[in-house]
């Protein structure tokens, strides 16, 4: 097995990823693509931390916190997700423009 | 027979202060505590949190004169550091420099502040937010100490800022009326923008230097550094547009007459020691990079005719103005005029001797102007008049103010504006050439003026008959005991520095570690005085003529109504107008368009500006264009930043996915970039 | 390296297959019209990636991403799909933009852009083979990482009173 494998496989998903966050107009399915970027980006974490065979397993130990931090974002995001949904019955994220001019 | 010469002493005799040196970071950090203190246990003290704010001030005015005394006998010039954070071969430094120069400001700001802040408690009886006001202007003190003592440029800058925020709360202190939340927006702004010449300017000395503390930036310019040479020009422009902001200098002086919408005890202290001088400070702190052959010496020429236009435009506005704080509003304006062209004339010493006197007669006519608007309840001179002998006191004092600040032989302003005159005069003949022989013609016409209008404030107030409608009545002894003090220091301020004879001034000034590579006078050049002193006598003999007669009618205003020039001055040249049309609207709007402009464009805008300036300052000094150059420079400044704002405001769609695209593009880029690079 | 050589490693077969289902996976969840299907599809991405973990000899993480991901992340997306009355009906004009080209674009350009980098990077440089070191991954938390794990569980903490205070129904 080689290195550039994983980080390869890791970099499409994190670019489905993207795809799905810019295409989805779903705030569920955004937060879905999110995972997936976030999975890739733990594959790449995993890979280092077993290629640099690191004493202090860091690669292992920050994938542990992506998933915890994930788990958090999850739980807020989708909060938000339900609030804006009930006071405006939609949560298309095209129709959220607040930040707009 | 001018007697002048190159002055290049330095180094010598120079002790490092001792304990009194080593504890001077007590300065700024005992009022900046007391504000806190006032803020959280303000209310519950006795006197509603004013003994503190007192207290800071007499601890900042006998620690500042107890330096001064020391440094008359002996030079003084100590610097102390604490490292607060270190970033690669950055290190972030919070210090405290005890030379001539921060010494002089300490006690300035003490002494003044003091007087001051004893009259405000006075002042600003039965005002409902007086535990506030007193936090405020704690720090407002506070933030001025903190901008003197520092020893590098980046805490220079944070003593800027906090000096511009107080300066914002205190001028919409009385925020219940729009107009004055509009005032203290305004001076906010003005600052703002030229605050990134100043931040400008500090990155380029800083970065070039590899250092940000003026110890290594003037041993750089001592030594020559090459590389510090190439971006001099540049950077002593940006560092002069940061200093014209906050000292109010034309084209940026707009928002100092507005700042008058704050309690009078702040336009005192502004005007006199906080604020307004920081610009001139800041030069004087950095004088060395302008004054060195191969540095920022061009910067000099352009520092000499901004302060010569600011002087004599502003002055003459001074002269159409009703209201007693706009007069003197205009008068600070132009007496900054006078200190800006003496440092553009290469005169460390005389600028800041003008700082330094300054600072007393124009605080005392504030509290004056102050005391006599608590009387009357109006700003308004027709409101006043005859208020001689219902306020003996305030009358006394506002003449020795006036005097002083016509330059009346003996008073203070006297020897300050005849070492500046003397100044120019010998810049013409050393290297300023023609436009130093013009400008010494200005400053000796702004001579004139400000004795008229001066003339013309004290007729139209303390003459005549009485025409408002309260019952005015001398101030309370908390009030008058401070105007006779500043009274007392404005007609003695001035014999600290009188050349050939006692030269005080020039020593306490000269205690730095680098060699300032001013001149100033050697001996009174009796010649410039006595025009000096006649054109003075001229100017209050005219104002006489053309107010004491009216004094007692309403007429009194029309008097110098000459047609075209009395509505260009009374509208201020109409530059509000201009700046409101060309500048605000095409950039007002929502919120996020101004956000958006901001972070894109302003600095697009300052370096247009920075252009369009210059461009219009060099045809003025070469071919004396008129108020056209400006209209133009300013408009295309404005519409360009105008019209690129309206091409990127689509951009900000709220639309976060958009956004979010954007964001990957430039990672993208940014690894294209990378691979292309590398 | 050959492609013939890279195969010839039994490992590298199975990797293979699982990047094969993962890729086809994480594909569905951004295409699917079926938003329930997108969430299942994103388990079965997760646990390929939980697999690709076990290969690399993270067999912790891996059953972290089990327990966390598949266990309670996708149930919590499946109440959330359910409380927002997500379409569940085939019906690509509301789930999707209009500018899928423009997202295409941008994510191939990033794709393209992190494998020219990584490859220029590591080339062919071999991976060790994976230990199991759940032990070590016990000692170093409670020890050199214990600070940003105590920070970590605050930020949990948080986010659970956050999501409480967010979706709780006003009391009026």
């Amino acid at each position: 097995m080689i290195v550039n494998q994983f980080l390869v496989l890791a970099a499409l998903l994190f670019s489905i990823g993207i795809y799905g966050v810019l295409v989805r107009r779903n705030a569920v399915l955004v937060l879905l693509s999110i995972e997936l970027m976030l999975t890739a980006v733990n594959i790449n974490l995993v890979a280092f931390g077993q290629y640099l065979q690191d004493a202090l397993v860091s690669g292992q130990v920050f994938a542990l916190f992506v998933i915890t931090v994930a788990a958090a974002e999850v739980g807020i995001g989708l909060a938000i997700v339900i609030l804006i949904f009930r006071n405006r019955s939609s949560a298309n994220v095209d129709e959220l423009d607040l930040l707009k001019w | 027979m001018v007697m002048l010469a190159a002055y290049s002493e330095g180094a010598a005799h120079l002790t490092d202060g001792g304990l009194l040196a080593q504890w001077a970071w007590l300065i700024p950090v005992v009022p900046l505590v007391l504000m806190f203190g006032i803020v959280f246990f303000g209310k519950r003290l006795p006197m509603k949190g004013w003994e503190l704010a007192e207290a800071a001030m007499l601890f900042v005015a006998v620690y500042g004169v107890a330096l001064l005394v020391m440094n008359a006998s002996d030079g003084i010039s100590y610097e102390g550091s604490v490292e607060i954070a270190r970033i690669g071969s950055f290190t972030l430094e919070w210090g405290w420099v005890v030379d001539g120069l921060s010494i002089m400001m300490y006690a300035v700001v003490g002494v003044v502040g003091l007087a001051v802040f004893t009259y405000a408690k006075g002042y600003m009886k039965g005002d409902v937010r007086y535990t506030w006001f007193f936090a405020a202007f704690t720090m407002f003190a506070g933030a001025m100490l903190v901008l003197v003592s520092a020893p590098n440029l980046i805490q220079l800058v944070v003593g800027w800022e906090l000096v511009g925020l107080a300066s914002y709360l205190l001028i919409a202190h009385y925020w219940e009326d729009h107009a004055n939340v509009v005032a203290g927006n305004k001076a906010f702004l003005v600052n703002k923008i030229a605050d990134v010449g100043l931040f400008i300017g500090v990155i380029i000395i800083g970065v070039t230097v590899g250092s940000f503390r003026f110890s290594d930036i003037l041993e750089a310019i001592a030594d020559g550094d090459s590389a510090l040479q190439q971006v001099a020009f540049w950077g002593g422009l940006a560092l002069f547009i940061g200093a014209m902001g906050k000292s109010a200098q034309f084209p940026f002086h707009v928002w100092l007459p507005d700042a008058m919408a704050g309690p009078t005890p702040v336009s005192s202290l502004m005007h006199a020691a906080t604020m307004v001088t920081a610009g001139v400070y800041l030069v004087g702190r950095m004088f060395p990079l302008f004054q060195t052959d191969g540095f920022a010496v061009d910067v000099k020429a352009i520092m000499m005719v901004v302060g010569a236009l600011t002087l004599f435009l502003t002055g003459l506005i001074a002269l159409v103005q009703d209201d007693i704080k706009k007069v003197l509003a205009y008068s600070t304006l132009s007496q900054l005029g006078y200190m800006v062209t003496a440092m553009g004339a290469g005169a460390y010493t005389a600028g800041l001797f003008h700082l330094f006197t300054h600072a007393f007669f124009k605080g005392l006519l504030f509290l004056c102007a102050g005391s006599v608007i608590h009387a009357v309840h109006s700003n308004n001179m027709s409101d006043m008049g005859g208020l001689r002998k219902a306020m003996p006191w305030t009358y006394r004092t506002f003449l020795i103010g006036s005097l002083a600040l016509a330059g009346i032989f003996p008073l203070a302003g006297f020897w300050s504006k005849d070492e500046i005159l003397a100044s120019i005069s010998y810049d013409s003949g050393h290297g300023g050439g023609t436009i130093a022989t013009v400008v010494l013609g200005v400053a000796i016409a702004g001579a004139f003026i400000t004795a008229f209008y001066m003339a013309r404030a004290v007729y139209l107030t303390f003459f005549g008959e009485y025409k408002g409608h309260a019952h005015p009545h001398e101030s309370p002894k908390v009030m008058t005991y401070p105007l006779i003090g500043l009274g007392v220091l404005s007609a003695v301020a001035g014999f600290a520095n009188i050349p050939g004879i006692f030269t005080g001034f020039t020593q306490w000034l000269a205690a730095r570690p680098q060699v300032m590579g001013d001149h100033h006078a050697e001996s009174i050049d009796f010649v410039l005085a006595g025009i000096g002193l006649a054109v003075a006598l001229l100017g209050i003999a005219a104002g006489t003529r053309l107010w004491k007669r009216d004094a007692a009618t309403q007429q009194a205003r029309d008097t110098f109504r000459i047609p075209v020039l009395y509505p260009v001055l009374a509208n201020k040249y109409y530059l509000d107008d201009l700046y409101a049309k060309a500048v605000v609207d095409p950039i007002k709007g929502p919120i996020a368009r101004f956000t958006n402009w901001t972070n894109t464009y302003v600095i697009d805008g300052v370096v247009n500006a920075f252009g369009a300036v210059s461009v219009f300052l060099s045809r003025i000094v070469y071919q004396g264009v008129d108020q056209r150059g400006i209209d133009l420079a300013f408009n295309a400044a404005a519409s360009a930043t105008g019209e690129a704002g309206d091409a990127v405001r689509y951009t900000t769609s709220g639309r976060i996915q958009q956004y979010a695209g954007g964001l990957f593009v430039g990672a993208v880029l940014l690894v294209v970039g990378f691979l292309i690079f590398t | 390296m050959q492609f013939t050589d890279w195969i010839a490693d039994a490992r590298n077969i199975v990797f293979l297959v699982i990047a094969l289902a993962m890729v086809g996976a994480a594909v569905m969840v951004v295409t699917s019209r079926n938003v329930i299907h997108a969430a299942l599809m994103l388990v079965v991405a997760l646990a390929g990636s939980a697999a690709l973990f076990l290969m690399l000899g993270a067999e912790f993480v891996a059953w972290t991403m089990v327990l966390v991901y598949i266990g309670a992340v996708v149930v919590l997306f499946l109440f959330g799909i359910m409380i927002t009355r997500a379409p569940t009906k085939a019906d690509p004009v509301r789930l999707d933009h209009k500018h899928r080209w423009p997202a295409l674009l941008v994510a191939l350009g990033t794709f393209a852009a992190m494998a020219t980098v990584t490859t220029l990077a590591f080339e062919d440089a071999a991976l060790p083979d994976g230990v199991a070191r759940a032990g070590d991954i016990g000692d170093v938390l409670f020890d050199r990482f214990v600070i940003p794990f105590e920070v970590v569980s605050f930020v949990l903490l948080a986010a659970l009173i956050g999501g409480i205070v967010l979706a709780r129904k006003d009391p009026e």
